[in-house]
């Protein structure tokens, strides 16, 4: 239990230590990291515990960054709150969604249209909606005040990030040790056998979508106010969607470290094969990083984390 | 008493009657055993039963409550629970977590959970593979594992399927001695299964189905010498065999 303290308070040591020693491409790198590390968080609660996938949660996402823009820009109401107005439309979004899909059964493949076709049709009310600012977006004038969400200097937005992904880590944490947790574990792995010990699987699925659609939806405040500019085609498209999604399944979905692992390991990669295949050929790059991405999900399907506890488990002779 | 009352529950798929007019009711604390070919329409009245499929008609009530239109965690709650024939543990996990889930039905809180949890592993003999993950278990504890998720939720009426089939003998007299042991506890016991052996043992009552309709019930010894029952497994000419 020392040791862990220890392991604790030095990675925490760490965090705090290093974006002051490193350059500003790198306390970028960090800050995409965390905040890709907790999007990949929120998904996981409903897609890699309750096992649900979604490839529709940019709608989350922009529904949360829209909002609180909208909120700040029209009605003068600090992105503080009004991340969480954004996090509570959300969740009341991400129930409509969950009622139609689990309320009718669908499963596998159909949810995931489903979720797909719901950040689709977000996405063309967004781009004709004037409100929203269409197709040319909403674009945020910078005024540095901590109040309004708008910081000078990349520090802020780092100690935001990380602790927008240590609370997101805490509520996984928490769902894990809980009756919750278990529920949703169980409605992975197999839903009738677990509707007939006893579980509503109906509610937890919709309690899942809801935590997990909330948290993304806080995310999508951070985005709006490092990246001042909402556009449609960025924010709520399906690509988006899958680099929410992808982190925690490289890194392994269902487990807390999972997305965390993830998220560096893509960020890293990503980074690096910009740096080194981007002078050749525009695009190789994407190309390279598409093709390290295959293998990882080619021989470690479930995901970095769990493979490297396998290992590590038979390599100090406990049970795999 | 009668705790279960199924009255005229009928179930088809498409033009296939799997289940016809079905009658009966299961005494508090019965151990009733339901027999039939297969096909004979067994499995789809227990999925009716435990709420997975809507009868297309008739009755269920169990303690004078309709039970038409719950879902299976429902009727869980309520303490009636099943098991699978086709056994389905939550292979990503432990034996352990797996019967937590089940105990996480009585108790709010997992160290409550975990207590009710290793008495029912230590009940059903699979205290020692307590850490092993649901997909590596063979057979016979996969089934011992359905019953085990089962009982972890407390339940006053088990519904077992097939809990017996592709066991060898001596396992077989093992799990006969389990289902004993529950039942002594005062659980009510409903039991689909073809290991006569079983039947005869552990039955006070049985059921037959064949093509859906019930076509016999009484006393185990009554029902093997009914030539209904005895043309409905071996086909005619053989009813008269007996006599």
């Amino acid at each position: 239990m020392s040791r862990r303290l220890g392991v604790g308070l030095g990675v925490g040591a760490l965090l705090v230590w290093l974006p002051f020693t490193v350059s500003s491409v790198w306390q970028n790198l960090l800050i995409t990291t965390f905040y890709f590390a907790y999007l990949g968080q929120a998904w996981n609660i409903l897609g890699g515990y309750a096992g649900q996938l979604s490839l529709g949660h940019a709608a989350f996402f922009a529904i949360g960054a829209y909002t609180s823009v909208v909120l700040h820009t029209h009605f003068g109401i600090s992105p503080w709150l009004g991340m969480f107005a954004g996090a509570l439309l959300a969740a009341a979004v991400s129930q409509g969604i969950g009622y139609l899909g689990f309320r009718f059964g669908l499963r596998g493949f159909y949810f995931i249209l489903l979720t797909l076709a719901a950040a689709e049709i977000l996405r063309l009310i967004a781009l004709h909606l004037p409100l929203l600012g269409g197709y040319t977006g909403l674009f945020i004038n910078f005024t540095p005040n901590p109040w309004q969400f708008q910081f000078k200097g990349k520090i802020w937005y780092y100690f935001i990030a990380l602790g927008f992904l240590a609370v997101a880590s805490a509520v996984v944490w928490l769902i894990e040790r809980s009756k919750f947790g278990a529920y949703l574990v169980a409605i992975r792995e197999d839903e009738d056998a677990a509707e007939a010990l006893g579980v509503d699987t109906f509610r937890y699925k919709m309690l899942a979508y809801a935590v997990s659609a909330g948290l993304t939806a806080l995310g999508g405040t951070f985005y709006a106010y490092y990246q001042f500019y909402l556009q449609p085609n960025t924010v709520l498209s399906m690509h988006h969607s899958v680099d929410i999604m992808i982190r925690p399944i490289v890194g392994g979905s269902g487990t807390i470290l999972g997305p965390i692992l993830g998220s560096f390991l893509l960020e890293l990669l990503g980074e690096f094969s910009r740096s080194y295949f981007a002078e050749g050929a525009a695009g190789l790059s994407v190309v390279i990083y598409g093709v390290l991405l295959i293998v990882v999900v080619l021989f470690l399907p479930r995901g970095v984390y769990p493979t490297l506890l396998g290992w590590l488990r038979r390599a100090t002779g406990r049970r795999a | 008493m009668s705790l279960l009352a199924v009255e005229g529950v009928s179930k088809s798929f498409g033009g296939l009657a799997a289940v016809q007019r079905v009658t009966f009711t299961l005494a508090e604390g019965e151990l009733l055993a339901l027999i039939g070919p297969n096909g004979a329409g067994k499995t789809t009245l227990f999925h009716v039963i435990s709420g997975f499929m809507a009868p297309d008609e008739g009755t269920i009530r169990y303690a004078g409550e309709s039970l038409v239109g719950l879902r299976p965690h429902d009727i869980c709650q309520r303490g009636m629970v099943r098991t699978f024939q086709i056994t389905r543990p939550f292979n990503r996990l432990t034996v352990l977590e797996n019967v937590l889930v089940g105990a996480l039905e009585r108790v709010a809180h997992r160290r409550q959970a975990v207590t009710i949890a290793e008495e029912v592993l230590a009940l059903t003999g699979l205290a020692e593979k307590a850490g092993q993950l649901g997909h590596s278990l063979t057979l016979p504890d996969r089934k011992r594992l359905e019953l085990a998720r089962a009982l972890a939720t407390g339940p006053k009426v088990l519904l077992l399927d097939e809990v017996m089939a592709g066991l060898n003998p001596t396992e077989t007299t093992r799990l006969i001695d389990l289902i004993r042991t529950i039942h002594g506890r005062g659980v009510t016991i409903l039991l689909i299964e073809h290991v006569m052996r079983a039947v005869m043992a552990l039955s006070q009552r049985i059921l037959v189905l064949n093509y859906g309709e019930l076509i016999a019930e009484g006393t185990p010894q009554t029902v093997v010498r009914n030539p209904k029952v005895i043309e409905a497994y071996l086909g005619e000419g053989y009813s008269s065999l007996d006599s």
